[in-house]
Parts: C-alpha cells; sequence; structure tokens
C-alpha cells in the first residue's frame, strides 16, 4: 500500500472526493483508511440523524480510493487526476 | 489544480456500483453486508450478467438485499436458499444463480440444504457472511459464535458443556466432492476487499463453467451485535475469528 | 379422424409420473415416503432429462423438495413434487410462503393414516390440512380430489393450469388406495416444455434474470408496512372468492330421484358408488355427490341438493373433516351424518349402506 501511495506522490496524482451525506452513516471506516487524513466526521447530521463525513483536507487526496473501497454504504465517489508537469 | 478539473466524469477511479440502486440500505453504520453487497453488484455488472442473475435472499439482516441490487430475486425461508437456487439453476442452467446467507441461515436452520446443494455439485454460489451472532434479531448465539463469545443467550460466553462448539461450515464443505471451490475471505481493508472480489468472480465463473457448487465465507463484523464501535469491530474480528475462521482457499478445482 | 389414444395398465402413482413429463412439466423435487414413492421411481426409470429436458431431483428431505419448488416456479416454470401426509406436513411452510408469493408450485399428496408418522395404510385424514391451510395465515391452496387412476393423470395438467392462472399453489389430494390400485387410464397427450422465451412471455412476473426495460422482479411473501401488507391480503382474498366462483367441480351419480345423498371424494366415493348400486337393490332412493374441487368447495350445489333430500351421509375415511363444510353448506336444512373409519381402514361398502341406513 505504501509503495503504491509513493508511485502516486511521484507521479503527482491529485484526487477529490465526493460524498452522498444522505446516504452517509458515520460509521468513520474511511476515516480510518484513508492514508493521508483527507476525511473527518462533520459536525453536522444528515435526515436519517446520522453524522457524515467530509472531506476537510482535500488537498492532499491523491485520489487511492481506499475510502471509496471501505464504505459499506458506497457513498463516496473518488477522483483522480494526474498532475501534469 | 482547480477542483474542478479533477472532479470530471472521465477521472472517476470509485463510485458506488451501478446495479446497486439508490435505496438507502437498512444496515447498520459499518456492517460487512454493505461492503460484500457491492462486491456482488460489482461483479454481476462486469460479467455482464445483470439480465441473468437471480439471486436468493435469507432470513436475517439480509433478508432485504433484493431492495439493494438491480437483479431478480427471490426471498427464501430461513435456511433453504440453496433449495430454492437449485430448483431456479435445474430449470434456467443459463443464468447466474447464487444464494446470500447469514450463519443463522446457513449453518443452523439450513445446514441440510447447504450440506446437500454443495454436496449435489449444483452450480450455484453460495455466498456466506459469517459474523458469528444472529443480527436481526437482536444478537443471540449462532452456530459459529466463538468459544467465550457473549451473545444475549450466552451471556457468560459460549460454553462448549451447555452450547456446544462452533462449526467450521467452510470446512465441511470442502470435504464434499460436488464442490469447486470453497474459500474464506473479509472485507474489512482495502487489500481484503480485492482478493474478496476476485475470489467472488472466480466463483460465478465456476458456476456458470458448469463446474460444480462453490461457498464464498466472508468472515465479518457485527458491530451491533458484538456491541463494539465499526473500527473496534474490525480489531475484533481480526484478533479472535480470524485465527478461529483463517483466511484463503480451502478447495479449488476450477482448473480441472 | 380419431386420435390414437394410449390405454395402458398401472398404479396411480405411476399415472402422476407419466403424465407430469406429459404436460410439460419443467421439474420434479421430490423425497421418498411410502405409499408414493412410486412417482420418483418411476420418473427416475423413464429419464425424461434425456427426452424432454424436465429435470428429476431426489431432494435431502420434503422440506428441501417444496423449496426447489418454490425456486423453479418462482422462475415461471412448471415445478412439482409428491409426498405422503407427515411429509406433506413438513411442507406446510413452503406452501404457505408460496400462497403469500404467489408462486404456482404443485404439489401431490398421497394421503396415509396419522396423526403423526402414523400408518403405511390409506386415509383421509388431511382434509382439514389441505383446505384450512396447515401453515400460517389466510390463505387458499386450489385442492383437486382424484377418485381414479384416470383422474391422477389428468388432474395434473389441470393443477398446472388452475396454478398458473390465478398464480396460486395447486395440491392433488389423492391417498392410497388410488395411488396404489392399478386401472385402464388413456394418457394425455404429449404437450412440449414451454420454452424460455414462452415463459418469459407468459410469466411477465416470474424472477427470469432481469432485461433492462423492466422493474426487478422480488418473489416473495414479506411485507412489513401493515397497509400494504393488507392491501396485499385483501387482493388475496378477492383472488379466492374469483376461484370459488369459477372453478367449483364435482360429480353425480344417480341423483335425479334421489331422497337420500352420500356425500364423498376420493377413495371413498369410488366405495360409495357400490353403496349407492347395494343401497338401490333394496329400495333405497339414495344418489351420490362427488366433490372434484376440495377448494374451492361445491358449496352452492350440496346447499341446492338439501333442499332435494330428506338426509344427507358424508363418507369420508377420517374422524369427520369435509362434514364440517358439507354441514355449513346445508345450514341445518336436513340432517347431515359422517362415517368413516380410521387408523388406515378402509371401510367396505356395507358399512356405508349400514351408515347410510342410521340417517333415515
Amino acid at each position: 500500500m505504501i509503495n503504491a501511495l509513493n508511485n502516486y506522490i511521484m507521479a503527482k496524482m491529485k484526487g477529490a472526493i465526493e460524498v452522498n451525506t444522505e446516504r452517509c452513516k458515520g460509521c468513520s471506516l474511511c476515516i480510518i483508511a484513508c492514508p493521508q487524513k483527507v476525511i473527518a466526521l462533520a459536525n453536522k447530521v444528515n435526515l436519517h440523524g446520522y453524522p457524515y463525513v467530509e472531506a476537510v483536507n482535500e488537498e492532499a487526496c491523491v485520489g487511492c480510493a481506499s475510502c471509496g473501497i471501505v464504505c459499506p454504504d458506497g457513498c463516496i465517489t473518488v477522483y483522480r487526476k494526474k498532475v501534469e508537469e | 489544480m482547480d477542483r474542478n478539473q479533477i472532479v470530471q466524469p472521465e477521472n472517476i477511479v470509485c463510485k458506488k456500483p451501478t446495479l446497486m440502486n439508490d435505496n438507502n440500505m437498512h444496515y447498520c453504520p459499518g456492517c460487512s453486508h454493505g461492503v460484500v453487497h457491492k462486491l456482488v453488484a460489482e461483479v454481476i455488472e462486469e460479467m455482464g450478467m445483470a439480465d441473468k442473475a437471480v439471486g436468493v435472499s435469507p432470513v436475517g439482516c439480509a433478508v432485504f438485499a433484493y431492495n439493494y441490487i438491480d437483479i431478480d430475486w427471490q426471498e427464501a425461508a430461513h435456511g433453504r436458499a440453496p433449495a430454492l437456487a437449485t430448483g431456479i439453476k435445474r430449470t434456467w442452467p443459463d443464468r447466474l444463480v447464487f444464494t446470500y446467507q447469514g450463519d443463522g441461515d446457513l449453518a443452523c436452520i439450513g445446514t441440510c440444504e447447504t450440506i446437500h446443494a454443495l454436496n449435489r455439485g449444483e452450480n450455484i454460489v453460495i455466498i456466506f457472511v459469517n459474523n458469528a451472532i444472529y443480527g436481526m434479531t437482536g444478537g443471540q448465539m449462532a452456530p459459529t459464535t466463538l468459544i467465550g463469545q457473549k451473545t444475549s443467550t450466552c451471556p457468560y460466553g459460549r460454553d462448549p458443556e451447555i452450547h456446544g462448539y462452533p462449526l467450521k461450515m467452510a470446512d465441511i464443505a470442502a470435504q464434499l466432492e460436488g464442490t469447486c471451490y470453497v474459500t474464506r475471505q473479509s472485507v474489512e481493508s482495502v487489500a481484503s476487499i480485492l482478493k474478496a472480489k476476485k475470489a467472488l468472480r472466480k466463483a460465478f465463473e465456476a458456476s456458470m463453467a458448469g463446474k460444480g457448487s462453490s461457498l464464498v465465507e466472508f468472515v465479518s463484523t457485527c458491530n451491533s451485535g458484538w456491541k463494539l464501535t465499526p473500527a473496534k469491530a474490525n480489531e475484533w474480528m481480526k484478533e479472535n475469528m480470524f485465527p478461529f475462521y483463517p483466511k484463503g482457499d480451502l478447495k479449488d478445482t476450477t482448473d480441472k | 379422424m380419431a386420435e390414437e389414444r394410449e390405454v395402458v395398465l398401472m398404479k396411480g402413482n405411476e399415472a402422476i409420473a407419466h403424465a407430469a413429463i406429459r404436460c410439460g412439466c419443467d421439474g420434479y423435487f421430490g423425497y421418498p415416503i411410502t405409499p408414493q414413492s412410486e412417482v420418483i421411481e418411476t420418473l427416475a426409470e423413464l429419464k425424461p432429462w434425456e427426452t424432454t429436458g424436465m429435470q428429476v431431483v431426489q431432494a435431502e428431505s420434503e422440506l428441501a423438495s417444496i423449496y426447489m419448488v418454490y425456486g423453479a416456479a418462482g422462475a415461471g416454470k412448471r415445478a412439482m413434487t409428491s409426498s405422503s401426509s407427515p411429509g406433506i406436513a413438513l411442507m406446510q411452510e413452503g406452501i404457505t410462503y408460496m400462497a403469500g408469493a404467489e408462486v404456482p408450485g404443485v404439489f401431490v399428496n398421497v394421503q396415509r393414516g396419522g396423526p403423526g408418522l402414523g400408518t403405511i395404510q390409506p386415509s383421509q385424514g388431511d382434509y382439514f390440512q389441505a383446505t384450512r391451510g396447515g401453515g400460517n395465515g389466510d390463505y387458499k391452496v386450489i385442492v383437486l380430489a382424484p377418485s381414479s387412476v384416470q383422474e391422477m393423470a389428468d388432474f395434473v395438467d389441470l393443477a398446472f393450469e388452475l396454478a398458473f392462472k390465478y398464480r396460486n399453489p395447486a395440491m392433488i389430494l389423492s391417498d392410497g388406495v388410488i395411488g396404489q390400485m392399478m386401472e385402464k387410464v388413456v394418457l394425455p397427450p404429449f404437450k412440449p416444455r414451454r420454452t424460455d422465451e414462452q415463459v418469459i412471455k407468459e410469466c411477465p412476473w416470474a424472477s427470469t434474470g432481469k432485461p433492462k426495460n423492466r422493474e426487478r422482479v422480488v418473489i416473495t411473501s414479506l411485507e412489513l408496512k401493515p397497509e400494504a401488507m393488507e392491501k396485499r391480503n385483501i387482493a388475496l382474498q378477492e383472488k379466492y372468492a374469483k376461484i370459488q366462483e369459477n372453478e367449483v367441480r364435482f360429480e353425480q351419480q344417480q341423483m335425479d330421484d334421489a331422497e337420500y345423498a352420500i356425500v364423498a371424494f376420493g377413495s371413498a366415493a369410488r366405495i360409495a358408488e357400490k353403496s349407492v348400486e347395494i343401497a338401490r337393490e333394496q329400495g333405497i332412493k339414495v344418489g351420490l355427490f362427488r366433490p372434484i374441487t376440495l377448494f374451492p368447495f361445491p358449496e352452492k350445489q350440496i346447499a341446492e341438493l338439501s333442499k332435494k333430500v330428506k338426509g344427507i351421509l358424508v363418507a369420508e375415511i377420517n374422524a369427520g373433516q369435509m362434514v364440517q363444510d358439507v354441514r355449513l353448506a346445508v345450514n341445518g336444512a336436513v340432517p347431515v351424518e359422517q362415517f368413516g373409519r380410521l387408523g388406515g381402514i378402509v371401510p367396505d361398502p356395507e358399512e356405508i349402506v349400514n351408515a347410510l341406513k342410521k340417517v333415515m
């Protein structure tokens, strides 16, 4: 996993995420999975009463998609683009 | 780089599977069911079998699986899913037929149907989500509950003197002639999820190639039943479930 | 030009097997139990999977059997099973599930004496189980009661027709006498199994694999929202009312001038035919009314009949089950008595005549 990240960083990938906040249940597994500390629980709840997550440090996102892969509800859409030198 | 340059449809590397609809899933936050559902949806889509798949849902937390994955489904009585799957696959041999069951459904009331469908080598895949507890009914002991594990019907911990021993269904399945692929996987980390998806794909393909029956066990968490946070439940699973239910392929004759 | 029809001599159980293949059945899933194991044995011998493609599976239990039927029938295929009383008791859950999910499975009960493991000798002790529903909830199963090997052969296709017409489970309620006796039978002509395309066309409600142009199908009897569940149940009740209106079948013998009537179904009706003969020889003007459908029960016809006769004897091989439905239909108009033997004992025609004399 670390090697993959190094490759990303060396190849300069930039990522971004979109969270479906109404689908999110605040389980926080994405927060733990993210190697870049991009995600945190927001200080708000959705219509179902669940606290949801948001990107608080999206600058650091490399689009590895760990968050989207571990999310049990498929809430996160992950984007990744190679930074042109 | 501007965020708008990144957030473009051609840059998507991960999203909710297409076969998974927009219904919010009723599972508890952090439940393994959600991840396994995603894998099932992704693999069926990637195999191009969306219009030929028929799933059989259990009685248990996943009773409403049919509300989330956009294929045809049948709801089975508790434990009987492998019998329904047999009836469907025998009369529709070109369909992708699978069951999706929990530990109570598959290893308790349904033990007979599980063993015999596997033993007959029905060309189906049995998906087994094993979290060592009865989630839907409020956290009672399951046939796969570990010695010493506390549940509402063994509040002092499972005691072999009173409750007998946990069942290792994958080991039983691997002994049966009719099975071609028996494997244990998990879905708590990116690495395990990617491995699990490959295993599921292998099983589905084996069933379509007429190689026999497959059992794909997902060693899973139940943070509500275990009374732990999703993250702590993953830790507990790694420390206690993985040693007793070791991951990996127990049988693979799919290339014969 | 008259069609050449095969006339053969065989057991009722064997006729079920032959008829299943000939009516385009897609799958038989069953378990051995006396007195009906010949059904699966005959199918195994005939090997229809090599000719018509019909699947024959010996399941691990009656429980598994009924659910294999549920799976195949829920996917629009003609699927059936057969068993005898204790095995049918095991299947009750599957039957109520089929009723709730509106799955057109077909099953045959070759009744034996009970209760419990009982005896292997014949009886008609499962009338309540068949018509009142041994499973949970408000539901009905279409019940056909053959009284000859010919009817065993004819009712298989009829059961499937009715099951699919109403999307309802249908049962053939036979017994050990008819299952085991040998008679001449004209087997039905061969009807090919429907193709997959035909099944998809005729059964858009079935779980056949979801194409892009329709919503997914879910075959389920579960509905947690009370208002929706009430609607479902009301729709089921309306369906049963339609079946009651349209599908009653019965037979009458020598009822035109009858002063007394014997009401009997299945093998009891065959015995009662002889009883009518004997009674007539003795000067008693008696006729036989034979319900063929037990659900829907010929209540109107029996009510009519009760206006013309002085008394009714219900002859059935049990402790008194169909007599309740007869009494309901007669509604006190004339005396209704019941005669039956228990423990797997099949009555003689004379016994029924003696019982009739007690009514008079």
